[in-house]
């Protein structure tokens, strides 16, 4: 090896980036393109009486309009989740294929035009009638009604979960926890929105598409217009963030194959940042309510969480909270249960550390609370219940690191020495505190074969290929030094090229996974090539290394030589010029372990923060995080960090800022746009710092990579909570956390009590 | 409950008239609707796809480009108002196709993940430090707080322009 990965290494696509290059979706020039804008309901629940589009087709430009009144029939396709490797629609439901209306927003026309103006105009032409009928929308208006799902999250996972007995448990405990959180929906909101251009040439569809997956793309279109996948090209090159938006595939990509068939030109649909609202998924309304129970010196008897949620009409969603939640500590008894309201909402989806963030958000804040009813420093409660095992199989780890995470990120910080009395202290007006919380995220299995090609030339040069796509996680870089390392050539030889669906064929890169699988294929695919033509070398006569056992040569900088003897040997270039070869290929392919591996799978980190509320305002400003994660293996500190950074910073936005609120009047957001869903921005962003800590994982890859996408948000908003209950000594129950929350316990002589109900979940 | 969304009469729209204006240097002419923003003009007719949209609503910053050397929301300015105007943008900001030290800073610092905003945060930068709002970090995080970026890689932003500003003597 030459040693390129875990080297910090700038990304190989930034100058195109920073020099405005670089294209996505929306941007590839195709001859006569139209333009797309999507009609949505104006109702969340009811039916179209009528559809008057004569207005709209007489306005200037317009090159067709589609209604469930023209549309064809699509075929019906099961949820299932992108990472299997199968079709990935985001809801079973697919729009405008009769005349009833499910949620606000919901596709019922889609007009096509020769300008972006033109389309945007004509749709507001488009007059349609509805019946409307009462709809649901939160859990409040739902709660009487809520059930108890078989499975959840696409058919994968169970809707309660049981591991010895909570009752008992909790009834022997000498001390119970019992606290009810309640959490707002978050919008993605990535700042590319979703993007389709799609341009049929006679039968073959392709289709420029912003996502997570090509592949995913090209499946899920094809089983709904009942196509082959033959016919289906899907391209991505770069995509502007997705974060769980982009990871299945919703309605209007399908929707623009069909207008782009129906005005026999290719169109272009972006969505406005509106519709990013009610178009791809969200994570949903929630509340969960946890009980623990423990002994006087700390150690779990019972963890208890039932959460309740809001899903669509269609698919029994939710985020699944309870995986990492039951397997962080040692606790003798859990019972995680999922209860569903079925509202008038689209299918929920991913969103960043879906569903295990909140799971362990509830379970971190009470053990905070624990820590401080038993008076242990909560570092200390944790590493009373540290488990060497997986207490739900009793499988080791496949790599811990969760002790080291603790110990570097507390040093890093300055945990020792703390305070632990809330209001202990102050700078200024400003009421200072710190907080910590355990972070982990599993490693899945769920995946399919990944294949990736690598192919050298006699110039020593190579390109290694695969369907996946970049959207900003690092892919491009960190693919072309486990490329260049598996080939054993220099960096500047080595490009992986990527986003199109006739590649070798990729997973999805969901629940941090992409770095793992994919690195595992094109690792694989460069080492098959080297060896390939090293077994060529040893057989040649007139190679010098003739007869030598494969085993001891090691190829750096193209050159194949004897271990230990870098003279030795020949370079790839001089063998293969004497072979009359000008280049050299390799599939090489990974199949993830078995689900039933005989080990427990989660990368662990710690989170810490220092907050400061304002005393008499209540305003709450982040001074600094630190996070320690053991994500496996570091392909590229650079891009990991900045994956940790990111998820933090968002964990900081699910605690202080993004909430999505219903207008349950009309059954639509009521705040659907940049300006009122607030998400961080650059004053709102602390200094971030970040322990990499390695520890050497041989089950979950060749390479031994865990994967960062989503662990910096786990256990971040969990460790800004428990640093306001320091600062304040206010118990956050509500995310996002709000000024007026805080009125009433730092202020009660200025506070007005809340109207609104309180968490209430069982 | 009967509802009906009521919709503006039909006008010819089809008004499209010639604009004048210099991009990034150069003299160019464009015809287009008075209600085509600066931003869909660049993109759409001139082929200057470098000037990101995000919102469309003068919220993200995205779209931030320069007119006579003032940075604006593209979004929200229309280019018949633009007529005569010299526009820059991420593609005019380096000649020569070398990169301009805010463009390599940022790749040095990785201020940036996906990149789609990174135009217009490198288009805020540039005019920030021109503009003098670059004395100490608190007041870069304020004056880049137009710019979202939703990979929030703001601490290297931050980072990035620090070093551009002291390359260049401070302020």
């Amino acid at each position: 090896m030459s040693g390129f990965i875990g080297q910090d290494v700038s990304r190989v696509e930034g100058p195109g980036k920073v020099s405005g290059s670089a294209r996505y979706s929306g941007e590839i020039a195709l001859p006569d393109l139209a333009y797309a804008e999507i009609v949505g309901a104006g109702i969340a629940s009811g039916r179209i009486t009528s559809i008057d589009t004569a207005q709209a087709e007489r306005a200037a430009g317009v090159a067709g309009i589609l209604t469930h009144r023209n549309l064809p029939k699509v075929n019906q396709v099961p949820l299932v989740p992108s990472l299997m490797g199968g079709p990935a629609p985001g809801e079973t439901f697919f729009p405008m294929q009769d005349d009833l209306v499910h949620y606000a927003g919901q596709p019922v026309a889609i007009v096509v035009a020769d300008s972006l103006e033109r389309a945007q105009h004509a749709a507001t032409l488009v007059q349609v009638s509805y019946a409307e009928s009462p709809s649901v929308t939160t859990i409040d208006q739902g709660r009487a009604d809520a059930y108890i799902p078989e499975k959840i999250f696409g058919g994968f996972v169970p809707g309660q979960m049981q591991r010895g007995n909570v009752d008992d448990g909790l009834a022997g405990a000498d001390l119970r926890i019992d606290a009810a959180f309640r959490f707002a929906a978050n919008h993605h909101n990535p700042i590319e929105a979703l993007t389709t251009t799609a341009a049929w040439d006679d039968d073959q569809l392709t289709l420029y598409d912003s996502c997570q997956g090509i592949k995913a793309v090209q499946l899920t279109v094809a089983a709904l217009l009942g196509m082959s996948l033959s016919k289906v090209r899907v391209l991505a090159q770069y995509v502007g963030g997705a974060f769980g938006c982009k990871a299945m595939v919703w309605p209007h990509v399908t929707l623009t194959a069909l207008a782009a068939q129906y005005v026999r030109r290719p169109v272009r649909l972006s969505l406005p940042r509106g519709q990013m609202f009610t178009s791809c998924g969200h994570r949903e309304e929630q509340e969960q309510h946890i009980q623990l129970g423990a002994t006087r010196n700390g150690k779990l008897t019972a963890i208890r969480n039932h959460k309740i949620s809001v899903t669509s009409p269609f698919d029994d969603w939710a985020e699944p909270a309870f995986g990492v939640a039951s397997q962080l500590y040692a606790c003798p008894s859990f019972e995680g249960v999922h209860r569903l309201v079925r509202g008038n909402t689209m299918t929920p989806t991913f969103t960043r550390g879906p569903g295990e963030a909140l799971g362990v958000f509830t379970l971190e804040c009470a053990m905070d609370e624990l820590a401080s009813e038993l008076g242990i420093d909560p570092i200390e409660l944790r590493l009373r219940n540290i488990t060497d095992v997986d207490p739900n199989t009793g499988n080791p780890w496949s790599s811990h690191g969760l002790r080291e995470c603790y110990e570097r990120g507390a040093s890093r910080f300055g945990w020792a020495g703390r305070n632990p009395k809330p209001r202990s202290e102050r700078d200024g007006n400003w009421l200072i505190g710190t907080g910590m919380a355990s972070a982990a995220y599993p490693v899945a299995f769920f995946m399919h074969t990944q294949r990736a090609r690598a192919h050298l030339y006699a110039d020593g040069t190579a390109i290694v290929q695969t369907a996946t796509q970049e959207f900003g996680t690092g892919t491009a870089t960190v693919m072309t030094q486990v490329a260049a390392d598996g080939l054993g050539i220099d960096l500047q030889n080595a490009r992986f090229e990527y986003g199109d669906t006739d590649l070798p064929t990729a997973g999805s890169p969901v629940g941090s996974n992409g770095a793992m699988m994919i690195s595992a294929a094109v690792h694989n695919a460069a080492s098959a090539l080297r060896d390939q033509l090293i077994a060529l070398a040893v057989a040649d006569s007139q190679s010098p290394l003739h007869g030598t056992d494969p085993a001891r040569i090691v190829v750096s900088g193209g050159r194949m030589a004897v271990a230990d003897d870098a003279a030795s040997g020949e370079t790839y270039t001089s063998l293969m010029q004497r072979h009359f070869m000008n280049d050299a290929e390799a599939i090489g392919s990974w199949d993830p372990p078995p689900l039933d591996t005989p080990y427990g799978l989660l990368t662990f980190g710690a989170q810490f923060a220092r907050v400061a509320v304002d005393a008499d305002l209540g305003i709450i400003r982040v001074r600094h995080m630190t996070g320690a994660f053991a994500p496996g293996r570091i392909l590229n500190p650079r891009t990991a960090r900045s994956q940790l950074m990111g998820g933090m910073i968002w964990g900081m936005g699910q605690a202080l800022l993004e909430g999505t609120h219903m207008d349950t009047t009309l059954g639509r957001w009521a705040n659907a746009s940049l300006g009122d869903y607030l998400v961080p921005v650059n004053a709102d962003a602390p200094d971030v710092d970040i322990e990499l800590i390695e520890v050497q994982d041989d089950v979950v890859s060749p390479l031994g990579v865990k994967g960062v996408g989503e662990i910096g948000q786990v256990g971040s908003a969990a460790a800004i909570a428990n640093a306001v209950y320091h600062a304040t000594g206010y118990r956050a129950r509500e995310l996002p956390i709000a000024v007026e929350h805080l009125l009433a316990p730092l202020r009660p002589d200025l506070a007005v009590p809340r109207q609104d109900a309180q968490p209430t979940a069982r | 409950m009967d509802s009906h969304v009521v919709a503006a009469p039909e006008e010819s729209l089809d008004s499209a008239r010639t604009v004048a204006l210099n991009v990034n240097g150069h003299a160019r002419e464009l015809r287009v609707e008075p209600r085509v923003s600066l931003l869909d003009a660049l993109r759409e007719h001139l082929g200057l796809a470098g000037s990101k949209k995000g919102c469309d609503q003068g919220t993200c910053g995205a779209c931030t480009v320069w007119v006579n050397g003032r940075r604006v929301l593209a979004c929200l300015t229309l280019a018949v108002t633009c007529e005569g105007r010299e526009v820059t943008t991420i593609e005019g900001l380096s000649a020569d196709g070398q990169l301009h030290s805010m463009q390599a800073a940022f790749v040095a610092h990785d201020a940036f993940q996906c990149g789609y905003c990174t135009p217009g945060q490198i288009m805020s930068a540039v005019a920030l430090l021109a503009e003098g709002h670059a004395a100490d970090d608190r007041e870069i995080a304020e004056w880049m707080s137009g710019n979202i970026c939703r990979c929030a890689a703001y601490p290297h932003i931050r980072a990035a322009i620090r070093d551009v500003r002291d390359a260049a003597g401070g302020e």
